[in-house]
């Protein structure tokens, strides 16, 4: 039995599938290989005109036979979710429509967007298209709710995948996928369910949603030259690059897995988290709560620094977070702090996504004993003194990996994740 | 008597009847709802916001300048009930899981671009769309339409730093949010937590939205059971946030509790011929039964007035074949979508904790004048989703 328990009695929950979609392609073996070898999914804005834009770049998916960028918000998180989440679930062994556990989804707020208003408007022309005539030609309209209520993404990829109970749809800002594996790891632990199909999904590249980013001014106004406009760690780093995708990752009790005889790819062996008091947008100058919740991370999976061979960072390319990353990099593991590197710099920020797509790269990193590089990194920032893993993978031996996510609102979350057990 | 029984310590409730326990054990005993707005939105009526002292919960100005009606009213109602349960002190460490909906967009200026767009071609529209956003959108209101950011906005105003989750899904949201922080704290991920969320009624944006899947009643008001001639919810300004500790925590530190949270259930039907939602609720009220004494059952009933679900209750409380008190909160106070459950747990406490039931306002709502010991809440969400809790009275014994 102790096989199956980890340090603190818990069930030790191991992943046993892993789906990906993002601007680099669709599906592990692509995104893996695409991203060991440098290459950057920032391209040109197509999905709507740059006109009077900031900032004309991001990362987009493109899906063959199939056009995203006709599609709202919703309905590109929903295609990119069951995407890989079918992936995961063939890697897993398990059948499409009859999960055994609940579907914990990381998604980004939706809602009504500006062609469904263009629609509705020209529908009641000439009548002014103000709210009280747009709602009366919408009534019933029940296509519309289907695409902008909360729950109706989870509705949709619960009924698919067949899982069990109420989905639960969820958003921590940019640490949103990060919390939808804890909350998954976390019902496993609790003995709730054996399984958990835990998914990151975002699909907000629109215009309206880039202008709010950019009104922030939280986003790379680097035009140019789109690939080279994520730069994270790097001493001209001007803002992240704003991206779309999913990753998915099949939880389960490494005695269930044990038992099914499925493959284990990896355990998901700790989670921390410390939320912020600070500010809306930028993390207290102390470190404090991102410290924290890399140190619990840490404890939580019953380890110590030390043990931790690699980090994959939140790092988004904004002048602040790297900074604040490295702060607690060096709070955490002092002057022996272990190589560290951003998948951002090849696909952007992928926002609700993020998290979950990090901690399948990472497992990635412990499956072919490889670090990710950290790629446009051309002019170092003496004050980020970290081993950044510039431009080239490498190869390492790793056998426990920190993935940091870090979002808007204080959202701090790390998970540990480490090789399967031999 | 355990240690690790889950009491709620707290409660955090405001309403178009006003806000805290004597506003709401007051509207508990009227057989009137709160106060109605049926001429602004119509043809929705709605209850609208109290007005609210702003400075008593969220004492910087800047952060109030920093949020909308809707992050304000669920900032302010978690502070109530932080200083409810006397817990100021303890925030450091407090998870904290908010069922969140969108933030307010900003109506005019969507009114504005599409009366200025609509009648362009749509390539030239799209052109002139980013040009009005990118003048016409305010930096900060991104801030107060993201949804994590009513966590994030407790977190900065009132120093609630333990775990911090976001729920998004309506109704269900709601519930989740108090089924996953109980287990939390039963489990001893954390020693308190705060659960719950917010509703502002006089929004547009959201009347569209729910007014799409013909959520809403057009009409007069009528109590929620009462609705045949025109099925539908009528949304109400609402604010619920919840205490929750064990026992054990709640005595170490002398505090009182309002009630036991014995258990939380949650499941989601497609609503189907084939999944009609009978059955899971079933099942959760079967694991719940062995608990409850004989005689009538009291229920706070979250149904909000929306044809489906409402008959969806009706036969599953209907077979539950034991004698029930029903009294549906949305006659009062309206639909308050993520905030209903966690409100309806806010009442019931208050209502154990006193030993006080709401007044009946309808036929179908049967007498109940004792002193309630246990309170069957039920969610069943306007559009998807069903959940179900179960409280019960504190003997004066347990106290500390």
């Amino acid at each position: 039995m102790s096989a199956y328990r980890d340090h603190a009695g818990r069930p030790i929950v191991a992943v046993t599938g892993i789906g990906l979609v993002t601007p680099l392609g669709v599906g592990v073996e692509d995104n893996w290989s695409a991203l060991r070898a440098g290459r950057s999914g920032i391209r040109r804005i197509t999905r709507f005109p740059i006109a009077h834009l900031r900032t004309t770049i991001a990362g987009t998916v493109d899906l063959p036979n199939e056009d995203t960028g006709a599609m709202c918000s919703s309905e590109r998180v929903t295609r990119y979710a069951t995407l890989a989440a079918e992936e995961a679930l063939a890697t897993a062994g398990l059948p499409r429509g009859a999960f055994p556990g609940p579907l914990m989804l990381g998604m980004p707020p939706v809602e009504t967007e500006w062609p469904d208003r263009f629609r509705l408007a020209a529908k009641i022309a000439p009548t002014p298209p103000l709210y009280p005539a747009l709602t009366e030609a919408a009534t019933g309209l029940e296509s519309l709710y289907r695409v902008a209520a909360f729950a109706s993404v989870g509705e949709k990829l619960a009924e698919r995948f067949g899982t069990r109970g109420a989905p639960i749809a969820l958003s921590t800002a940019c640490a949103t996928g990060a919390s939808a594996i804890q909350l998954g790891v976390e019902a496993i632990r609790r003995g709730e369910a054996e399984a958990a199909l835990a998914i990151g999904a975002d699909g907000t590249v629109q215009a309206e949603a880039l202008i709010r980013f950019s009104l922030l001014s939280a986003l790379s106004t680097r035009n140019d030259d789109p690939a080279k406009a994520a730069r994270p760690f790097e001493k001209t780093r001007d803002g992240f690059v704003m991206s779309e995708g999913a990753a998915c990752l099949v939880l389960e009790s490494l005695e269930h897995a044990t038992a099914r005889g499925a493959k284990v790819l990896g355990i998901l062996r700790g989670c921390g988290e410390k939320s912020d008091s600070f500010h809306r947008t930028r993390s207290n100058p102390d470190g404090g709560a991102v410290i924290k919740a890399m140190r619990n991370a840490i404890a939580d999976a019953g380890l110590e620094p030390g043990a931790i061979d690699y980090v994959n960072a939140h790092g988004t390319g904004t002048p602040e977070n790297d900074k604040m990353e490295t702060l607690g990099m060096r709070a955490v593991f002092g002057d022996a702090a272990p190589p560290i590197s951003s998948n951002k710099s090849m696909i952007g920020h992928t926002l609700s996504a993020a998290g979950a797509i990090e901690a399948a790269f990472s497992l990635l990193a412990l499956r072919d004993q490889v670090l990710p590089p950290t790629i446009n990194h051309e002019e170092p920032d003496p004050a980020i003194t970290l081993d950044v893993v510039p431009n080239v993978a490498r190869d390492a031996k790793v056998t426990n990996v920190l993935s940091n996510s870090f979002g808007f609102g204080g959202q701090n979350v790390c998970l540990v994740i480490s090789g399967a057990p031999a | 008597m355990a240690d690790t029984d889950i009491w709620i310590t707290g409660i955090g409730l405001v309403s178009s009847a006003g806000e805290g326990r004597a506003a709401h054990l007051a509207a508990l005993e009227s057989t009137a709802p709160a106060a109605l707005d049926d001429t602004t939105y119509t043809p929705f009526p709605i209850h609208p916001s109290p007005t609210l002292e702003l400075d008593r919960q969220i004492p910087k100005k800047g952060d109030q300048r920093q949020m909308e009606p809707w992050q304000r009213l669920g900032t302010y109602t978690a502070g109530l009930a932080i200083d409810d349960a006397n817990a100021r002190g303890l925030v450091g460490d407090m998870d904290l899981i908010v069922a969140a909906g969108g933030g307010e967009r900003d109506v005019a200026l969507d009114d504005a671009v599409l009366s200025a767009l609509a009648p362009l071609p749509p390539a030239e529209a799209a052109v002139k769309l980013n040009e009005m956003l990118a003048g016409g959108l305010r930096p900060t209101l991104f801030l107060a339409q993201l949804s994590n950011l009513l966590a994030g906005n407790i977190s900065i105003v009132h120093g609630v730093t333990g775990a911090s989750r976001t729920f998004m899904g309506e109704d269900q949201a709601g519930a989740d949010a108090v089924r996953i922080a109980a287990a939390r704290v039963a489990e001893g991920n954390s020693p308190i937590a705060l659960a719950g969320g917010a509703y502002s009624a006089p929004r547009w944006d959201m009347l569209m939205l729910y007014n799409n899947a013909s959520l809403l009643r057009r009409g007069p008001w009528a109590a929620v059971f009462s609705r045949e001639d025109a099925p539908g919810a009528i949304t109400g300004t609402l604010g619920g946030f919840v205490v929750m500790e064990t026992a054990a925590h709640a005595r170490a530190r002398g505090a009182q509790g309002l009630a036991k949270l014995n258990a939380v259930a949650s499941a989601q039907a497609r609503r189907t011929a084939e999944d009609t939602g009978h059955e899971a609720m079933a099942q959760a009220f079967a694991r719940i039964a062995p608990r409850l004494g004989e005689g009538v059952l009291p229920v706070l009933s979250g149904c909000t007035g929306a044809a489906i679900p409402t008959v969806l209750e009706r036969e599953v409380l209907g077979a539950l074949t034991r004698p029930l008190a029903v009294r549906a909160t949305g006659s009062r106070f309206g639909w308050g979508v993520e905030a209903t459950f966690p409100a309806n747990i806010a009442l019931a406490a208050l209502c154990l904790s006193e030993g006080v039931f709401p007044a009946s306002m309808e036929k179908l709502e049967a007498r109940y004048e004792q002193a309630p010991r246990d309170i069957l809440v039920t969610g069943f969400a306007a559009w998807r989703g069903e959940a179900m809790a179960h409280l019960s009275a504190i003997p004066a014994g347990e106290q500390p």
